[in-house]
């Protein structure tokens, strides 16, 4: 039995009120009442959300439990109220999951980011359940007049076995709600759970399979008219001018105007990247209608000068970054990359003595990876909806961090949070590019100045071409190894072009005596954003890749060499600020050891395997493959992954399954590359999804199991796979991959 | 403007655009069946596939003057209550991520079954091939597309 505080007393914004048809309604923040640790908070990813919400039980036994989360595919519209379902102890039939809007005074923080969404909410979550259930308890203890510790429930149904009285949770939810909410309550033991790690069905799913309109895309209002942008045509150019005399004339176009997606004086947060600060709006009355103007519309653009740009940061002071002017290509990007790697960078950690280590080593092995810029392209081209009145303004759409977003439209509007309301919809895909909501204020400005319900969709082509991409990366990494074959020093020079991907106290620093880690940036006017597993899915693929090589090189097993490096960071770690636990660290290892047949397969397939920890969770792969005409064919990825307790296992293995398919397309073919500033791709006929048939033919996704409160899901499986997928396609050509996309081209469809 | 009848999910609808709208645009901003999505616009992602007399189609790249008469059905039309095995099939196997491919990813099943009942991994491959599912679930798509064959077969 956990016996735990609910701190409720304390807060007031935990209320009990009786629903006007009768029943129980528990508001609740959930994370304000886990008790973290200062650790802990400093711990918690640049990305992290609290979560709130409430619950509400009707007198016909009716469970509703609010998802406050944005749902874009992680599926935590289930997994999270089945865990307020667990300690609640109802029937999951009897629940009612429902979408709740953006509300700061009910709730705060409601992010999609960092993996995080279960992690911090874990706690609140059954609190919140036990202690409605609690309550309910104590009603019945009430009318009934027996001691509360005699009463039990079941599914739903309050029971007193000795005197045989029993009742549904619905006819209670009346006297429930004059209860005064627990200061503690009993979490349930983990032996005794029975919706958590049952897997459950999408609670959305019949709504998918039928077309039903969850998506911004989908929405449509009285009046509404259809806007969409036209943004410069390379990265360095803003607005010269434009002519509408022929747009105006065109059927079904209402305007033509440009506008200021931010004001000049405009502080921005760390989610404000805004890429074209001036665009050319044109509204009407259909889609159709839009996209000819679109196609009719003639802009001049220029070449904008070095500005600065006034920033305040997630976290710290405030700061001032300089845009450079130029158009840029990859080519140069490559060359200066490269250029960047032999200079004098930033020591973020060493330890030991590197110097010597190299001085007196017997071999040195340097490698070179680099990865490109790459769009996140998520199915759902970006859109959203305002209705911007005189004084209020009504939005809706899919948006990863509402909470900011509704922060910078009143600001651009002028118009007080209050007075703004946001419906967050289903995301048609994330991956991080929903964070940056500059089609939010843009949409805003468009609706208050035709004074009508407007929304806005970017073509593929907008999408694509707007910027905000995973940034360009390259590692340098060298490594000194002894007559004995020890590696005996370990040199990281990481970098990026605007952002160094390196994260220096990570694996395998801490397994080795002289460690370096060196971090360099390039200032770009191409702006980045984050992409699923920010910076880690560019290291992971970079060393575990190098890992592989080494261990080649000193004759031992690729997993072997791993979990030796991992045994002596377990044992005697080199340093204090290593930010894995070896141990977890090699379980997955030999998890997927054990579970991909490993060294024991047929000769025609080949394996490779990598692992790596990010978001606070450990998973390693295997891949196996085949080479058929010049093309890799992947017979089958295993995956081991510890993220503690598991809610929704069938759901969390389709998750990982996508983390894997998304890390396999992106290595092999996905990459954006520009030539004076212009992106060189701009929708699917160039740029390389990967697709089923390029799928793994089988994927097997194995959780550890323990008793770890869950961690991180929608992230880690993703950046490990890259770099299983080289070492595999290594065994199967006898060549090293380095630099990404692997393959690149484009599929050449049937249709 | 020009004039049109359609036979859309049994229904006849008349409707009044420029004759060059491409049905997708039609289907959504006009009758407001929104299950129809828009993905590329140029058919390469699949998003908008609809039947058009039992055919898979990109409704993206279909001009409403070049539908005539030929029977429409979307996502909304293939079964009156979710229940087409394609549609069981992808509940059964819990398909979807994020979800906006897959009504154009279950329009393009159907139509193969309807011609191929019993289709191998080749010929799933080859169908399916042509509608991008950007969370990755395409295991589960083939999954889910023999679990329908075999429903449609039983």
């Amino acid at each position: 039995m956990t016996l735990v505080k609910t701190a409720i007393g304390r807060r007031s914004f935990i209320k009990s009120s009786a629903l006007a048809g009768g029943g129980l309604m528990l508001g609740f923040n959930w994370l304000a009442s886990c008790k973290m640790t200062p650790e802990e908070v400093r711990n918690l990813p640049k990305e992290w959300f609290e979560i709130n919400g409430y619950l509400k039980i009707a007198d016909n036994g009716q469970v509703t439990i609010m998802s406050p989360n944005p749902e874009g595919g992680q599926n935590v519209k289930t997994a999270m109220p089945m865990i307020v379902a667990e300690e609640l102890d109802v029937d999951w039939n009897d629940v009612i999951v429902e979408q709740a809007p953006l509300n700061t005074d009910l709730y705060s923080r409601q992010f999609i980011g960092g993996s995080q969404a279960i992690r911090t909410s874990w706690e609140g979550l059954r609190m919140a359940g036990a202690s409605a259930r609690h309550m309910l308890l104590m009603a019945a203890a009430e009318e009934w007049q027996v001691p509360l510790e005699e009463i039990t429930t079941e599914s739903g149904k309050i029971k007193h076995t000795a005197s045989d009285k029993s009742i549904s949770y619905g006819a209670m939810a009346s006297a429930a709600a004059k209860v005064s909410v627990p200061e503690e309550v009993v979490l349930k033991e983990r032996s005794d759970f029975k919706i958590i790690g049952a897997s459950k069905k999408n609670v959305d799913g019949l709504k998918i399979v039928t077309g039903k309109p969850l998506f911004g895309i989908d929405t449509y209002s009285e009046g509404m008219l259809t806007a969409m942008i036209v943004h410069p045509p390379a990265f360095g150019m803003k607005l010269k001018s434009y002519d509408n005399t022929t747009l105006i004339s065109m059927p079904g176009i209402r305007d033509v105007f440009t506008l200021k997606v931010l004001e000049d004086d405009y502080l921005r947060q760390h989610f404000d990247t805004c890429t074209f600060l001036e665009v050319v709006a044109i509204v009407g009355n259909s889609t159709w209608e839009v996209m000819n103007a679109k196609k009719a519309i003639t802009v001049e653009w220029e070449p904008f000068e070095t500005y600065a740009e006034e920033r305040q940061p997630y976290r710290g002071p405030q700061q001032t970054l300089s845009i450079p002017s130029g158009l840029e290509s990859s080519e140069d990007h490559k060359a200066k990359m490269m250029e960047m790697a032999s200079k004098k960078a930033d020591v973020v950690r060493k330890d030991g003595n590197p110097e010597k280590a190299f001085r007196n080593a017997a071999k040195i092995i340097e490698r070179t990876y680099t990865a490109p810029f790459l769009a996140h392209n998520c199915m759902e081209p970006m859109n959203f909806f305002a209705d911007v009145k005189n004084d209020s303004a009504q939005l809706s759409g899919p948006l990863q961090k509402a909470e900011l977003t509704e922060k910078a439209v009143s600001t651009r509007l002028g118009i007080p949070v209050e007075k703004i309301d946001i419906e967050l919809t289903r995301l048609g895909g994330g991956y991080g590019r929903r964070s940056y909501a500059h089609w939010a204020l843009e949409v805003a400005v468009i609706s208050q100045k035709m004074k009508a319900p407007v929304k806005l969709v970017y073509t593929r082509e907008d999408d694509m071409t707007g910027g905000i991409y995973r940034p360009m990366y390259q590692v340098r990494y060298k490594a000194a190894l002894d007559a004995k074959n020890n590696l005996t020093a370990l040199l990281v020079n990481a970098g990026g072009i605007p952002e160094s991907p390196l994260y220096a106290n990570r694996f395998p620093a801490g397994a080795i005596d002289n460690y370096q880690a060196e971090s360099w940036t390039i200032p770009t006017n191409i702006t980045i954003g984050s992409f699923r597993a920010p910076r880690s899915n560019f290291m992971a693929s970079a060393e575990q890749s190098f890992l592989d090589e080494i261990a080649e090189a000193v004759e031992k097993d690729p997993i072997d060499f791993r979990l030796e490096l991992l045994d002596r960071a377990a044992k005697n770690p080199v340093g204090e600020k290593n930010d894995y636990d070896a141990e977890r660290y090699a379980g997955v290892l030999k998890l997927v050891k054990e579970k991909s047949n490993w060294n024991n397969n047929n000769s025609n397939s080949k394996q490779g395997v990598a692992a790596y920890f990010c978001h606070n969770s450990y998973a390693a792969q295997v891949v196996d493959m085949t080479w058929e005409n010049d093309q890799p064919k992947i017979q089958k990825v295993t995956c081991a992954i510890d993220c503690g307790i598991v809610i929704n296992p069938d759901a969390a293995s389709n998750l990982c399954e996508g983390g894997i398919v998304d890390g396999i397309g992106n290595a092999l073919y996905g990459e954006l590359t520009f030539k004076d500033g212009v992106p060189q791709k701009s929708n699917f006929d160039s740029y390389r999804m990967i697709r089923i048939s390029e799928s793994p033919k089988e994927i097997d996704v194995h959780f550890v199991k323990n008793d770890i409160d869950p961690t991180g899901l929608g992230e880690p499986t993703f950046p490990p796979v890259f770099a299983a997928l080289a070492n595999a396609m290594y065994k199967a050509t006898g060549k090293r991959f380095y630099n990404q996309p692997f393959i690149g081209g484009i599929t050449k469809l049937n249709s | 403007m020009a004039k049109f009848n359609l036979n859309i999910n049994g229904k006849e609808r008349e409707i009044d655009v420029d004759p060059t709208t491409p049905m997708l645009w039609v289907l959504r901003d006009q009758i407001k069946l929104v299950g129809t999505k828009y993905g590329c616009g140029i058919a390469q992602c699949g998003a908008c596939t609809v039947h058009l007399d039992g055919t898979a189609v990109r409704s993206c790249q279909l001009p409403i003057s070049s539908v005539g008469d030929k029977e429409i059905t979307t996502i909304e039309g293939l079964s009156e209550k979710g229940d087409h095995p394609v549609q069981q099939a992808w509940l059964e196997v819990d398909v979807p991520q994020c979800g906006y491919c897959q009504a154009g990813q279950i329009m393009t099943a159907s139509a193969l079954l309807e011609k191929n009942p019993n289709p191998t991994d080749e010929e799933i491959e080859t169908a399916m091939n042509g509608n991008i599912c950007r969370c990755g679930t395409y295991t589960r798509i083939k999954k889910a597309v023999k679990i329908a064959a075999n429903s449609i077969n039983a």
